[in-house]
């Protein structure tokens, strides 16, 4: 998109006041801002949520994390939901949109098909799978169906792959949430492109790997961050489908702060957690924001 | 290059087939929600005695007609705040080159990366001690400080891409700064309002952790809480929970599938923004 230079940068009255920003502001202060900068601060405390009595513990809630098997799980667990989900969601919405934005006839519909899980919501999704993925939930059903009874699971009760269920449940909610955005990115590469890149005689893959995929590297951009961000943050697909079991399996960073504070009441140690969760959200974030931009610039 | 061929055919083959097995689930969802509860057999199963009973009885049971009134309510009200203070703000952080604007610039894109789980626990402290804990309302006060962030983000990439001299041609004609907003400077953020009302809407509606926290324990509840209230009372009564679900996704189905164009369209926005 092109900017189009201000011609008159101090125009007669047109700056507008600084206080348009200010009921924005406020209530932005007052559930992100604030919050957030109290959490930083009870993340060194022992508080419990309760009592107005609590005290200062330094580093100890961060030390306590070291040593507790729950905590480092969580944390595991959740690099491998995101990096899991950024891969496997965005190869398949590629896939997906690859596939739609051809000459064949049913892609409208498809598209919107296809799109349609991603707005229905995850709590609701998730309970739906909890019972396909049971021991005797459909999908078992439908490998015995089809003569592959050999490859019947318990999905979500084995701790081997509980997790990985999780992941196939969240690429089947949003895998056309990245299509949706790929495609977008396809539909704003020019046709002339495409012929050329043809007429040249190169072929399919040759054609997707040095001609389209830099144009896409703006959808590539967002999608990344979409999923890898959506990823570290998840709580209710592990909440609905598996409680972070069986066991402490499937605890990801979210869920063991809600179980921490709110059935064991520690709140500052789960205050921590939180601490931690930001920091893998903001290296991740800025991290990938870099490399990416680099890129963009590189294929532009 | 642009004609169907027997590979198009063969390629649409295969997407229709990916298209069916990602709609599997909802066949099942369908399929349990209207068999009969004694009906055990295979869930893959076409029921051959369809009934409601148990969308009856889900409705009556689980709370949802309210929750859905509280869910819409909730929606409604939050959008709406959120876009009108974030619209307004936008148009000075996007205008002005003083230091606050860019000051409050670098603390949007401080909320866009903060987690909500930091803030989630001080502000329920916060919460309870104004008595705010129970109350839809309270939710609407949330929602509408937690999307701003996104919003504004939205709003003033869009708006800098826009030229100034329809505003200044307002202010020369003697249009104070307010109707300049109004009337000039908003109707031209139409399309990324139409984004920002798509997805907010669509994240409110979906959200669950924070109506967890803060409703919990009362009687008012969005449809996600309603939803994990009534799994946890009909454990494995999975006909009438698949009832439940079903109920809770057709408004929002209907919804999409009305307007698919400007929500798939909103969803894709962030690109061009």
């Amino acid at each position: 998109m092109t900017t189009i230079p201000n011609r008159h940068k101090t125009g007669p009255g047109t700056t507008p006041p600084w206080w348009f920003a200010a009921p924005a502001m406020l209530l932005f202060a007052f559930v992100v801002l604030i919050p957030s900068a109290r959490g930083v601060y009870y993340a060194f405390t022992d508080w419990d949520g309760l009592s107005p009595d609590f005290s200062w513990v330094g580093l100890g809630n961060f030390t306590d994390m070291v040593d507790d098997p729950d905590a480092r799980q969580a944390i595991w667990h959740t690099l491998v939901i995101a990096v899991a989900i950024t891969v496997i969601q965005n190869g398949f919405g590629l896939l997906l949109a690859l596939g739609v934005n051809t000459m064949i006839k049913s892609r409208n519909v498809l598209r919107v098909f296809l799109f349609a899980p991603a707005v229905v919501t995850p709590i609701v999704t998730a309970y739906l799978w909890r019972n396909l993925l049971g021991p005797d939930g459909a999908v078992n059903s439908l490998l015995g169906a089809v003569g592959l009874g050999g490859w019947r699971q318990d999905w979500l009760g084995d701790p081997q792959l509980a997790l990985w269920s999780i992941v196939g449940v969240i690429v089947w909610q949003f895998g056309g949430y990245s299509m949706v955005i790929f495609l977008a990115g396809l539909q704003s590469v020019p046709k002339e492109i495409y012929e050329a890149a043809a007429i040249d005689g190169t072929g399919p893959v040759r054609r997707f790997w040095s001609v389209i995929r830099p144009l896409l590297a703006p959808a590539f951009t967002i999608n990344l961050m979409l999923s890898i961000i959506g990823g570290i943050k998840l709580f209710d697909q592990v909440y609905a489908l598996t409680g972070g079991g069986p066991g402490h399996a499937t605890d990801t960073i979210s869920t063991l702060i809600y179980k921490d504070a709110f059935t064991l009441g520690e709140f500052g140690y789960s205050i921590a957690l939180a601490m931690v969760l930001t920091i893998i959200v903001a290296v991740a974030s800025t991290s990938q924001y870099f490399v990416l931009a680099r890129n963009e610039r590189a294929a532009a | 290059m642009n004609r169907y061929r027997w590979r198009t055919l063969g390629l649409e083959m295969v997407m229709i087939a990916v298209a069916v097995v990602v709609a599997f689930p909802v066949y099942v969802l369908v399929n349990l929600a209207i068999r009969p509860a004694a009906d055990t057999s295979s869930p893959i199963r076409p029921t051959t005695r369809p009934t409601l009973d148990s969308f009856t009885q889900a409705w009556q049971e689980g709370g949802l007609g309210g929750a859905l009134v509280n869910s819409v309510l909730v929606t409604a009200l939050s959008v709406l705040v959120v876009l009108a203070v974030s619209s307004l703000a936008a148009y000075p952080i996007a205008r002005a080159t003083a230091k606050w604007s860019r000051g409050m610039f670098l603390l949007i894109m401080l909320g866009l990366i903060l987690p909500f789980q930091l803030a989630a626990l001080p502000l329920y402290q916060t919460m309870r001690d104004l008595g705010l804990l129970g109350s839809v309302w309270a939710l609407v006060l949330f929602y509408s400080g937690l999307q701003v962030p996104f919003t504004t983000f939205l709003y003033i990439g869009f708006m800098r891409a826009l030229p100034r001299d329809f505003e200044d041609a307002a202010a020369i004609d003697g249009c104070r700064p307010l109707e300049v907003f109004r009337y000039v400077v908003f109707p031209m953020l139409k399309p990324i309002t139409v984004t920002a009302l798509v997805l907010n809407a669509i994240s409110v509606w979906n959200d669950f952790f924070t109506p967890l926290l803060y409703l919990s324990g009362s009687d008012q509840q969005t449809v996600p809480v309603a939803l994990a209230g009534f799994v946890g009372q009909f454990v494995s009564d999975w006909n009438l929970i698949f009832a439940a679900l079903v109920i809770s996704i057709v408004p929002i189905l209907a919804v999409y599938f009305a307007l698919q164009r400007s929500i798939i369209n909103g969803f894709a926005g962030g690109l061009k923004g």
